[in-house]
């Protein structure tokens, strides 16, 4: 209890620490590239709506600084992350909450299965040490080491414009209705497919190393060989000794990992005109929607904090010390 | 420098000279603890928990003598040898390097300080920084403390590897940590001491992570420096049988106090406090018959934050009275040079009176 | 950084010892004038890889063919003899903008690598050194840092710089990239802090600036220079991303991202021109690459522990290159002054500690033969994890070269009592 109270403290303060930085961002920097946005939607937009994006992004505002960030918090809280000006008048959070399902399930789907098959493989490699898997190493040191965009664009070329196997363009076929219908979450799925392996083929490496390497540390421990030793048998020693203890530094790196996952899936999206937060973001940057850009940072943040938080509780379900602590 | 070479001429005996080279009284050292430390008794004025890692320990080093100061892990004597170090400041105490009263804070007059009086550390593995050379090693204290010019680096570097038997020394000054052993680390590790001249070597441990096998070389090093260049020494060890192969006088340390302090002589061959008993019982010894005869009720050093009521040693004392238990026992002349601090050496009609209800 | 460390293996050769027969062989073995060092494979490719890039960073630019931003040719065609790379919707020449996009890919991506390197020592070094509130300040920032999605970070933030060139992206992606080296520093020096080699320097006189200088850093050289390699890579593919885009300047100055971000723009993909598209992404991971398998190297080329090299075997260089000490069993050992204890197996192995470095245990096995040949073996596996570490492995655990120590057998023995 101790140590996730500890954690939650620390993920408040990043939070905090993240929405000021946010705040601050536009105001810091010089050459006020925000006014020069809003200076060309003059006039489009209601008086309300120009006295709050002033407040937002302190332009053409008399307000102090203290009064700025007094909005800005308290407009966070009533979960209004202002309007749009690329598609005014729909609302921020209308806009994120249409595309973040998309890319939470797109991105929790295939950081699962590449979190799970890269220890899986990573138990295997270390188990087996000197046999024909150690041949994905040097494989993998190479796909971590490639853009996953490029990678998406490789895979389309192949599988969609060379083969036509598989969709590689949005979330869904044309013609299938957005709901809970078969039609549409087979269409989905297909969609979703290309940019998973994707995601995963970038990511798997990191996972997969980083666990064989604390496999081998751990293999060569004592307790391993006791167990050994009185005649477990191998899946047992394998999965309930060994690799129990080695998967928790390997958990602990989550949050690195995490960011490369968010920041290559974001990318991913663009090159699929997948309709979720990257593509969104994508389009914010290019018409300059400086208000949409904010709300999604913001949103991105959140949603890692959430992630890290969780396996921070993951980690104190398979560490008894962190738990002895309490 | 020249303070040295007069006695060195005076060899052996040289402890007729009347003021101790370091002299400190009243050593006592808590450390506060972090954490939760439970429901300890003993806390400091702020109520933290705190451990006794040293009390009111006084001790006295005489140049060309070694004194050696035994006790088990735990019992405080590696962190008596850094606050003589003034590595680490105590809370209380006081301290005279050649009579003259010093301040025993770590802080800043320390530099200067240690050109008097410097520790060799107990593991010589992890004592010499990996990636410097014997020669960057040496030549550092002897920069620092200005001891030669840049001309007579090189000669200076020379005597001092002769000065610990690393002969020649044109073959260990370009060495690397790693290339030599373990004694040999030692003795870069001993020559690196003795480059500022000190008065005072305080030696932690300085054998315990080496070989059996060449330990003695070693002990036999600090001995010859001790005499032949009228050093004061320290030696720390949790081996009786070194100190007296080595020291002139011994104090024992139990659970941060000193329990006995005697000629070594005297306090192995006629130890006085149970603990030294004890602690000789343990030591192999071909030449006893019979197993030792000397048995405990068995248990560990005591808990350092919470130390027991009375005479730390009772719990596991076989001649524990109930006494023990309620009050801390004076130190006392056994014989002339030799003292202890134990209820047994008390007539019995002089120790406090102890009701059966008090004891409870 | 140092001055007084030795640059050069000492080949002094002096094969003269103090020491029994067995002593003097073994020192004649590891004293035997340096030969160069045998990298493994894969460092010599990682650094091959390097060296190419790094030569096509400089000559690109004018070993290129065509002027990258002038129509050249046909539109959209394969490679051919005229463009060995083929041509781009508008006509450019690829290999040209590959060639010239090479100089402002590498040089955004080592600048901002210094720059986030040289904030990771500031940063770690200190709270490491200083412990207490500033460390925990200090750590919190970094963790921070860490935490936050850098590239969502660094789209908001560069999109208020429209046009940045590439100086600003270096200087940008570097404010974000710091923190993971900053973590790994910290939980270095703070070991090291507290080594009796720090403590001795103290007993020395050294002042606190020439400890963290002279005492601290240069034993952190390798883990500097891997978290060095490790954030050009995040550089490099941060700012491909950022160019990909569109975020900075992308009409203007070439680089592989610019380059990806106009294949995508033009619609290169539903074309099926992937002689546009797959040479700048190529390029970007063979870069990555070749940084990850340098990092394999790197190990061996730093630590000066591992330098005086000129071990018999091979197996050998492997063992002492993890910080194994190899002692080979010898027949005469029992007849020599430091080892009377006879002949004897020792190895140190490694136990990762709680901040991914490996400390070296002491453990003897009696000269049993079996036992001899087992733990070998173990050890050979356990070398492997270095060679793996440095790569794909960006959770921070990295089992290191450690302290490696040759001493007598005799000697490790005693460490055990």
């Amino acid at each position: 209890m101790r140590y996730l109270l500890r954690r939650l403290a620390f993920y408040i303060v990043t939070a905090w620490a993240a929405l000021t930085i946010n705040f601050a961002l536009p105001r810091l920097i010089p050459g006020n590239a925000v006014q020069a946005a809003l200076d060309k939607f003059q006039g489009q937009f209601s008086p309300g709506v120009e006295k709050a994006l002033a407040l937002q992004f302190g332009t053409n505002t008399k307000a102090s600084l203290l009064t700025q960030y007094w909005h800005y918090w308290s407009q966070l809280f009533q979960g209004n992350l202002g309007v749009s000006t690329s598609e005014y008048p729909t609302h921020v959070s209308t806009i994120i909450s249409k595309a973040l399902p998309w890319t939470i399930a797109l991105v929790g789907i295939s950081s699962v299965i590449s979190f799970t098959l890269g220890t899986l493989l990573g138990i295997l490699i270390a188990w087996r040490r000197g046999g024909r898997l150690d041949a994905l190493l040097p494989i993998s040191t190479f796909l971590s080491a490639v853009p996953y965009f490029w990678l998406g664009l490789i895979l389309v070329t192949v599988f969609g414009v060379s083969l036509h196997w598989l969709p590689f363009f949005q979330g869904y076929g044309q013609g299938v209705t957005l709901g809970l219908n078969w039609a549409f979450i087979g269409s989905a799925i297909a969609h979703g497919v290309l940019p998973a392996i994707t995601i995963i083929l970038s990511s798997i490496a990191g996972w997969m190393v980083g666990m064989r390497n604390m496999m081998v540390t751990t293999l060569s421990e004592d307790y391993v060989m006791v167990a050994q030793a009185k005649g477990l048998s191998d899946r047992r020693v394998m999965f309930t000794y060994a690799a129990r203890n080695a998967i928790l530094p390997n958990l602990a790196g989550f949050a690195l990992q995490l960011g490369f996952v968010v920041a290559g899936s974001l990318l991913t999206e663009i090159i699929f005109s997948y309709p979720g937060i990257g593509v969104t973001l994508l389009n914010a940057v290019t018409s300059k929607d400086y208000p949409l850009m904010q709300g999604i940072f913001l949103v991105i943040t959140l949603v890692v904090l959430v992630a890290n938080f969780a396996a921070d509780l993951l980690y104190v379900l398979l560490d008894p010390r962190t738990r002895q602590e309490a | 420098m020249s303070a040295a070479e007069v006695t060195v001429a005076s060899g052996r005996e040289v402890s007729t000279d009347p003021t101790p080279a370091l002299e400190a009284t009243g050593l006592t050292q808590h450390f506060r603890v972090r954490g939760r430390a439970g429901r300890a008794r003993s806390r400091n004025r702020r109520g933290r928990p705190v451990v006794h890692a040293v009390d009111d320990v006084s001790i006295k080093l005489w140049a060309g003598r070694v004194t050696a100061v035994v006790g088990e892990s735990g019992s405080g004597k590696s962190t008596l040898a850094r606050i003589l170090a003034r590595m680490i400041t105590p809370s209380s105490g006081r301290l005279w390097l050649d009579g003259r009263a010093t301040p025993l804070s770590a802080g800043r007059g320390a530099r200067a300080y240690r050109n008097k009086v410097q520790l060799i550390l107990q593991d010589p593995f992890s004592s010499l920084n990996p990636i410097h050379s014997v020669r960057y090693q040496l030549s550092r204290p002897l920069r620092i403390h200005k001891m030669v010019g840049s001309e007579e680096l090189d000669d200076a570097l020379e005597s001092l590897l002769e000065r610990v038997k690393l002969t020649p020394p044109s073959q260990y000054l370009d060495k690397l940590p790693h290339e030599l052993s373990g004694g040999q680390l030692q003795r870069v590790a001993i020559a690196r001491c003795l480059a500022v001249e000190p008065r005072v070597l305080l030696a932690d441990e300085p054998v315990s992570m080496l070989d059996v096998s060449i330990r003695l070389g070693i002990l036999n090093l600090l001995e010859e420096l001790c005499h032949a260049e009228s050093l004061a020494v320290l030696y720390v060890t949790h081996d009786l049988a070194s100190a007296r192969y080595l020291a002139t006088d011994v104090l024992v340390m139990y659970a941060g106090q000193v329990v006995e302090s005697g000629p070594a002589a005297a306090v192995v061959d006629t130890p006085a406090h149970p603990y030294t008993q004890l602690l000789l019982s343990a030591a192999a010894d071909p030449e006893r018959e019979g197993p030792a005869e000397l048995t405990t009720s068995g248990g560990a050093p005591p808990s350092l934050i919470d130390p027991p009521a009375g005479c730390r040693f009772h719990p596991r004392c076989p001649h524990a009275m109930p006494i023990c238990a309620i009050a801390n026992p004076p130190m006392l002349d056994v014989s002339p040079d030799q003292r202890a601090a134990c209820w047994l050496h008390v007539d019995p009609a002089d120790r406090p009176k102890v009701s059966e209800g008090a004891k409870a | 950084m140092s001055v007084d460390t030795p640059t050069q293996p000492s080949a002094t050769g002096d094969n003269a010892r103090p020491a029994g027969p067995r002593a003097a062989s073994l020192r004649r073995r590891r004293t035997r004038p340096a030969r160069r060092r045998r990298f493994s494979r894969k460092t010599y490719v990682g650094f091959g890889l390097l060296a190419f890039f790094i030569l096509m960073a400089i000559f690109g630019p004018i070993a290129a063919p065509y002027d990258p931003s002038a129509a050249v040719g046909p539109s959209l065609v394969g490679p051919s003899s005229a463009h060995l790379l083929g041509t781009t919707q508008n006509s450019q020449d690829v290999l040209s903008q590959l060639l010239v996009g090479a100089r402002t890919t590498l040089l955004v991506g080592f600048l901002a690598g210094l720059i986030a390197t040289a904030l990771s020592i500031v940063f770690g070094v200190t709270a490491g050194y200083l412990g207490g509130w500033g460390d925990e300040s200090l750590s919190l920032v970094a963790n921070l840092f860490l935490v936050i999605p850098a590239l969502p970070l660094l789209i908001v933030l560069t999109s208020y710089l429209p046009g940045a060139g590439p100086l600003t992206t270096a200087v940008v992606i570097s404010a974000t990239g710091w923190a993971w080296g900053a973590r790994v520093l910290r939980a270095q020096t703070l070991s090291i802090r507290n080594r009796d080699y720090i403590v001795a320097a103290k007993i020395s006189g050294e002042r606190t600036w020439r400890i963290v200088l002279f005492e601290i850093l240069p034993n952190e050289a390798a883990v500097v220079a891997s978290s060095f390699l490790f954030t050009v890579l995040f550089a490099i593919l941060t700012q491909v991303a950022l160019d990909f885009l569109g975020l900075v300047n992308v009409s203007g100055s070439w680089t592989w991202g610019t380059m990806l971000y106009w294949a995508q723009n033009d619609q290169a993909l539903s074309v099926g021109a992937w002689w546009w598209f797959v040479p700048p992404g190529l390029a970007v991971a063979l870069v990555g690459t070749g940084l990850a398998l340098a990092n394999f190297g790197l190990d061996e080329l730093i630590d000066p522990r591992l330098r005086s090299a000129g071990l018999t075997r091979r197996s050998d260089a492997k063992l002492v290159r993890q910080g194994f000490t190899v002692v080979h069993r010898r027949p005469d050992a029992a007849a020599t002054a430091h080892a009377p204890t006879g002949g004897g197996f020792t190895e140190v192995r490694l136990r990762a500690n709680g901040n991914g470095r490996s400390e070296p245990v002491a453990a003897t096995i009696g000269g049993a033969p079996e036992a001899d040949a087992h733990l070998a073996s173990q050890a050979a596996d356990s070398a492997e994890v270095d060679t793996q570490a440095g790569a794909g492995n960006p959770t921070g655990v990295r089992a290191d070269a450690v302290p490696q120590r040759q001493r007598d057998d005799a000697a490790s023995e005693g460490r055990l009592g």
